[in-house]
């Protein structure tokens, strides 16, 4: 005998929520599995694929000419280090304050027309945006070149960057601005040097992704930086970049060619891993100390 | 000797007036207590004595507020400077993220350019142990601060508001977010600090009102009602409304 008059009823009803909360999980399960296998399938397919001309030469020697096996990325490697490291020179910067004033000052129609833009921007197709960078800098230097492969690089990232800094930094509860500025600091330090600071290891891991992302950029670079067989260091020179060399030697009729295609598009993997694994180790949530 | 005097005070969010005509001054060394029902205005009131209210978007404030003989509401007076010397405690503990519990008093400090390490560990010791927390914290001074218990971090908040040695200290409903252990510690500590700062607290908790303050401020939908020596308001007020009041009537 049941105490509860409703006992029946509950105890159906107990089933039926048991019986939708495995069903839930399971399929949480599934769609993970689904996730991990995806990117299981595409390392291990690069891998293998990338793997016979993933070699010290590869990382080491310029491309041959047509017909000599042989040769390596090194131009291709040397133009991606480069303009991303460049195009994060100003992309990161400017996307962080932007955000930092859409988060912190912006209010109004100045603030919601940037805040739109930056929506807008971030979804426009990369394409676009290289050929908007040929038009105000290609066209006009009347060559392609490194800066122009960089600048677009970095306008890619400024709205992401933007966005993820602004949705981060609204996670920061307005009391903790209040307290900073109760103890007689100016409203950019407490900007700057608390709520910034507090939520610096997230904003640097978004940042990261953003830089890895751009890292793959093909089409906006085809027409900016081109490419460029030898290795140059130059910024007012076309330069190479290993998604614009993967993309021409995968579409070449050389077997050897091809090859290097599979060993760029395993190490351009390797390289957005890394930085994703660096971000993680360096700025996982951490105090400063003391000393 | 009074330090700190309000007249003619008004505030408002927008179109909507939250405070009307406050007159009030508040003696050196004393605690006065704040009460009143929910609205009726004791956060906007105090927020008003560091110029913190009108960093609320739309919200403003008239009137005189004279600290130490100088009226913070005239222009030219910069709030910055103002805040130096009226500290401020909030509801809900809110140590600064990612920062140490050592960074986290030290903060107003270092913030304000004072860099050497030996002046920034002298201060710490002293306003933790001003807030009674160094001998809980001071084997965890390199931990964040968001670790410590919710008390701690109360007295945490407290520490970092004594660190820059306001005379003027105001407490918006300290230990409204603690358990009873807590919030004793914190009224012990209010009672002990009389003796070198001004305390503003505001409470809904009579008993503790009775406890901690030397004067009581009785508000009501922004009008202050009664102002007086704790135990007279507590024992022969003068108003029929902080009778009904105090005894629980509504509110
Ligand atoms: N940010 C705000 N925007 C608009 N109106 C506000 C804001 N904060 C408070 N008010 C209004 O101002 C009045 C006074 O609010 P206040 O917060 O000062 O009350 P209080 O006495 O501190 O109440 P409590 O005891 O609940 O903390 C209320 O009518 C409230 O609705
Ligand atoms: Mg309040």
């Amino acid at each position: 005998m049941s105490l509860n008059p409703l006992g029946d009823f509950t105890r159906l009803h107990y089933k039926r929520r048991k019986a939708t909360n495995i069903l839930f999980c399971s399929l949480m399960v599934v769609s993970t599995l689904i996730v991990v296998l995806a990117l299981g399938a595409v390392f291990g397919y690069v891998l293998y694929k990338g793997l016979p001309a993933f070699n010290w030469p590869f990382f080491t020697s310029l491309p041959k000419p047509v017909g000599e096996v042989g040769g390596g990325m090194l131009n291709a490697i040397v133009g991606s280090l480069i303009m991303v490291s460049l195009g994060g020179l100003i992309g990161v910067p400017w996307g962080i304050l932007t955000g930092v004033y859409l988060s912190e000052y912006g209010r109004g129609k100045f603030a919601s027309t940037v805040r739109f833009s930056a929506n807008m921007l971030s979804s426009v197709p990369s394409i676009i945006l290289g050929l908007f960078v040929y038009v105000i800098l290609v066209k006009p230097m009347h060559r392609f070149s490194a800066l122009s492969g960089s600048l677009t690089l970095a306008i890619i990232m400024i709205p992401t960057i933007a966005r993820i800094t602004e949705e981060l930094l609204k996670l920061v509860p307005n009391h903790i601005r209040e307290a900073g500025l109760a103890l007689g600091l100016p409203r950019w330090k407490v900007t700057l040097r608390i709520v910034l600071r507090g939520s610096f290891s997230a904003i640097i891991t978004g940042v990261m992704l953003a830089v890895a992302r751009v890292s793959g950029e093909t089409a906006p670079l085809l027409f900016t930086a081109l490419n460029n067989q030898f290795l140059q260091f130059r910024l007012d020179q076309p330069i190479s970049s290993l998604p614009v060399q993967i993309y021409t030697y995968a579409i070449s009729p050389f077997d050897d060619w091809n090859r290097q295609a599979w060993a760029g598009a395993y190490a351009l993997i390797v390289f957005v891993f890394l930085i994703n694994l660096i971000t993680r180790v360096i700025f996982k949530p951490t105090v400063k100390g003391l000393n | 000797m009074s330090i700190l005097k309000v007249n003619n005070l008004n505030a408002w969010f927008g179109e909507h007036r939250a405070l009307n005509n406050i007159k009030l001054s508040f003696d050196s060394n004393k605690v006065t207590a704040l009460i009143g029902p929910s609205g009726c205005g004791k956060s906007t009131f105090i927020r008003c004595l560091n110029r913190l209210h009108e960093e609320t978007p739309g919200a403003s404030a008239s009137g005189q507020v004279i600290l130490q003989g100088e009226n913070i509401y005239v222009a030219g007076v910069d709030p910055v400077r103002i805040r130096r010397k009226v500290g401020m405690v909030f509801q809900k503990p809110n140590p600064f993220p990612a920062l140490s519990v050592f960074d986290n008093v030290v903060a107003g400090l270092r913030l304000a350019g004072i860099g050497r390490k030996s002046i920034l560990r002298d201060v710490a010791e002293k306003s933790l142990k001003l807030a009674a927390l160094w001998d809980e914290v001071k084997d965890k001074l390199n931990q964040p601060g968001t670790s410590l218990s919710g008390g701690q971090q109360q007295r945490l908040c407290i520490a970092r508001a004594l660190a820059v040695e306001p005379p003027v200290l105001l407490m918006d409903e300290p230990t409204s977010a603690l358990d009873p252990i807590s919030t004793a510690k914190i009224e012990e500590l209010v009672l002990s600090l009389k003796k070198e700062i001004t305390i503003i607290i505001v409470t809904h908790n009579m008993q503790q009102a009775a406890r901690v303050s030397d004067k009581t401020a009785f508000f009501l939908l922004g009008e202050l009602i009664e102002f007086g020596d704790t135990s007279q308001i507590f024992t022969v007020p003068k108003e029929k409304k902080t009778e009904e009041y105090i005894t629980g009537k509504f509110g």
